[in-house]
């Protein structure tokens, strides 16, 4: 059996002449010389907007040289929810996900902290609204930067002429396209009235009332406008207040003008009640519109999509940004960073709300009066309002008074909702306070 | 005596071949290789994720710390924590009930029918059954659609008023535990048809000779012979209806306020959906001792009958 041997003297002249050649070799820049980059996005559900952002991906990619993939995850079935669960559990998966509105506080020791960005950001976009900072931040860092596709608005969307014929109320007049707001009279109690008069025409506001984000989000606004906190920037309960009695029975008198089965209501409820012509006014971003204008035309000529009304402590619309976040223990986060830089350009968030049909919302202050807004129609000019452009409302998340950790809870158990429908249903008002205030406080477990 | 010690050693080492080799023809041997595969896959798929839910189960809500039975604790003082172990007492035990005693009858009638027909029968029974229950309560949904119910639709026609299936608490536990005895009732059927046809022709005979009425034969022959499947079914689907996700997600999500929630859409909200993995890990453990209980009292009786017999 023949032997090789491996002498020192051979070893050094290979180990000489392979470095001779790797330094002898002109620099050669790959096509994805800065690595690689697993980005999960949110599965858009306005057709084709996903393509709108791959573009944009694509465009960063061969430029940056870097080999991108792009996963699309859906929300339903809260799929999104579980892959952050599993991601965050393994320590592993993708670079930078798409973050819901409460997810970024609820993982941010597993964030990388993203202050460079969002500071350069601030300074040439404008600035964010209280409640993109209330979510985004933790510690007094920048964990996630506000994500356009999936931000939204949910204020109402209103029939122009059901509203003008059973209410008395022109809503274009109240809400001008191309103009400020001259909507001083759309109050609480103008809301209310409208909805009894909807109510006895047979055409009554779809308000749900279920334990999905549509009828938190709502009921958060209202419960704002009223200055009804359940948990305070400490974390102290203050279920029992005036102001929260004030709210339930404001939605006491407004239940009963809302569809009888509201409670079960979810997502989708609202966007059917009104695309089927059998509501004047629901609350949601311009989906139910988007939808109308393909099944129903005849009906998305008449809608709005307007501010919501003032309460006593103020104009609150529901507003439920995303969020992109980087995982702390990925790869390639100069990549990363860099991609959330070039999606957050007003170019691209530009084309992003072009791609969407006007649905998704950038939060940077100077990116609300896109054209895509101002000439989307019909009606033309009905998604002008939808940005808040003129900044007449205040943009809030249900139960931001409380820290986040402990208001995710209030939100996704929907505790909002339940109390109105608790109280509308016949409890004493004592009583939904306490069951309220008891669920609050096993939300402040650590 | 080093060659003593050489020989002993050869001798041992030639005792063990033998026997490793009538191990391995040794017909349990073969059938734990053969079941191996599966064992390694269930271990991986069940017995981990379960060990793994009890160790997530005794950590705080950050999954930093360690907190024995502090979650439990806490689960114990809430007041939806109670109301969800009622209803999936309620909900499991009706439709089990329910379930029991459609899939005995609709049994006794296929039993009845010429065995030339019987196929076609058994076939359209099972159809539910063999539906995915997620596409199948998607369905279910729309019949009950809060705007758009086509039972509602018809109710209307004919002058009758509407109903909220879904939103009123009430009808929404009767329509969650319909959907499930719907779904579940041809399992039963199918079980006890077969136990039906196992039931010795001559018993009836014997039983016709001395005089027993329908009634008395029901009692007296087919239902003593029934009795261990009879119980396997009950303890099969009573675990499977305790642990019910699909139905009630698809069809009112636990709600109108919480009057829906059964454990497993109770543990979904809270561990996955509010971010609170330990507590709805705690959730679904509740499930266990229940379970565990039952199982241990059905099994018990059916050995019991076994040694007897």
């Amino acid at each position: 059996m023949a032997k090789s041997h491996v002498s020192r003297r051979g070893v050094l002249k290979g180990a000489a002449a392979v470095s001779a050649v790797g330094l002898a070799a002109p620099f050669v820049r790959g096509a994805h010389a800065a690595g690689k980059l697993a980005v999960g996005f949110w599965d858009h559900w306005v057709p084709n907007a996903n393509n709108g952002l791959t573009k944009l991906c694509n465009e960063w990619a061969a430029k940056e040289k870097v080999e991108i993939t792009i996963d699309y995850i859906t929300s339903q079935g809260n799929k999104n929810l579980l892959t952050i669960a599993a991601e965050s559990q393994a320590r592993s998966g993708h670079d930078l996900l798409a973050f819901p509105t409460w997810q970024p506080a609820d993982q941010a020791r597993h964030l990388e902290p993203v202050d460079d960005i969002m500071t350069e950001l601030i300074k040439q976009n404008g600035k964010v609204n209280a409640t993109v900072e209330y979510l985004g931040r933790s510690s007094g860092k920048w964990i996630a930067v506000p994500a356009t596709p999936g931000s939204q608005i949910k204020g109402p969307c209103t029939r122009i002429d059901l509203l003008k014929q059973h209410a008395g109320i022109d809503i274009q007049a109240m809400y001008p396209a191309g103009a400020a707001p001259k909507a001083d009279g759309w109050n609480m109690e103008t809301f209310l009235m409208a909805a009894e008069k909807c109510h006895k025409a047979g055409v009554p506001f779809g308000i749900g009332l279920g334990q999905t984000s549509d009828s938190v989000d709502t009921a958060g606004a209202i419960f704002n406008s009223f200055g009804a906190a359940l948990v305070d920037g400490k974390g102290n309960v203050v279920v029992k207040s005036d102001p929260v009695r004030q709210a339930l029975d404001y939605y006491k008198k407004l239940i009963q003008y809302l569809p009888a089965d509201v409670a079960a209501w979810d997502d989708a409820s609202n966007n059917k009640w009104l695309v089927s012509g059998k509501g004047a006014l629901i609350m949601n971003p311009p989906s139910a519109w988007a939808v109308a204008k393909r099944d129903a035309p005849q009906i998305a000529e008449q809608l709005w999509t307007h501010g919501m009304p003032a309460g006593p402590k103020g104009r609150y619309a529901p507003f439920l940004p995303y969020f992109w976040g980087i995982w702390n223990f990925s790869k390639n986060k100069p990549a990363a960073k860099s991609l959330l830089v070039h999606l957050s350009r007003k170019e691209s968030a530009e084309a992003l709300v072009a791609a969407s049909g006007g649905y998704d919302l950038p939060s940077f202050a100077n990116f609300t009066t896109f054209k895509t807004w101002a000439e989307e129609s019909p009606p033309k000019g009905t998604l002008y309002h939808y940005p808040n452009p003129h900044d007449h409302q205040i943009l809030s998340v249900t139960a931001s008074q409380a820290p986040p950790k402990i208001a995710a809870q209030i939100y996704t158990q929907a505790i909002p909702t339940k109390m109105a429908v608790r109280h509308a249903q016949g409890e004493p008002m004592e009583k939904t306070l306490d069951w309220a205030a008891a669920e609050c406080e096993g939300f402040s477990r650590t | 005596m080093v060659d003593a010690a050489t020989g002993a050693a050869g001798i041992s080492v030639g005792a063990r071949r033998p026997s490793l080799h009538k191990l391995f023809q040794r017909k349990s041997t073969i059938a734990f290789l053969m079941a191996l595969p599966l064992i390694l896959l269930i271990s991986l798929l069940v017995v981990y994720p379960a060990f793994y839910s009890l160790h997530l189960a005794t950590l705080n809500k950050s999954m930093e710390r360690f907190v024995g039975l502090g979650n439990f604790e806490f689960l114990f003082k809430r007041q939806t924590f109670w109301m969800v172990v009622e209803q999936s007492v309620l909900f499991a035990v009706t439709a089990v009930v329910f379930k029991a005693l459609i899939g005995f009858f609709v049994a006794h009638f296929v039993h009845a029918i010429p065995s030339k027909g019987q196929r076609k029968w058994r076939g359209m029974l099972l159809v539910p059954w063999v539906i995915p229950p997620a596409m199948s309560t998607l369905a279910w949904f729309w019949l009950f659609d809060p705007s758009y119910s086509a039972f509602n639709w018809i109710f209307t026609k004919v002058g009758l008023g509407t109903i909220p299936f879904l939103g009123d608490a009430y009808w929404a536990r009767f329509s969650v535990i319909l959907v499930n005895v719907w779904f579940g009732a041809p399992f039963f059927m199918i079980m006890y048809l077969a136990a039906l046809k196992s039931v010795p022709e001559q018993l009836y005979e014997a039983a016709a000779i001395d005089g027993a009425s329908w009634w008395q034969r029901l009692w007296y022959v087919t239902l003593p012979m029934m009795r261990n499947i009879i119980s396997i079914t009950v303890l099969f689907s009573l675990i499977v209806t305790f642990a019910n996700f699909d139905i009630v997600r698809v069809l009112t999500a636990g709600g109108p306020i919480d009057q829906t929630h059964v454990f497993a859409t109770w543990a979904f909200k809270l561990g996955i959906e509010s971010g609170d993995i330990p507590l709805g890990a705690c959730v679904s453990l509740f499930m266990l001792p229940i379970l565990g209980l039952s199982a241990v009292f059905i099994l018990r009786d059916i050995n019991k009958r076994g040694n007897e017999a």
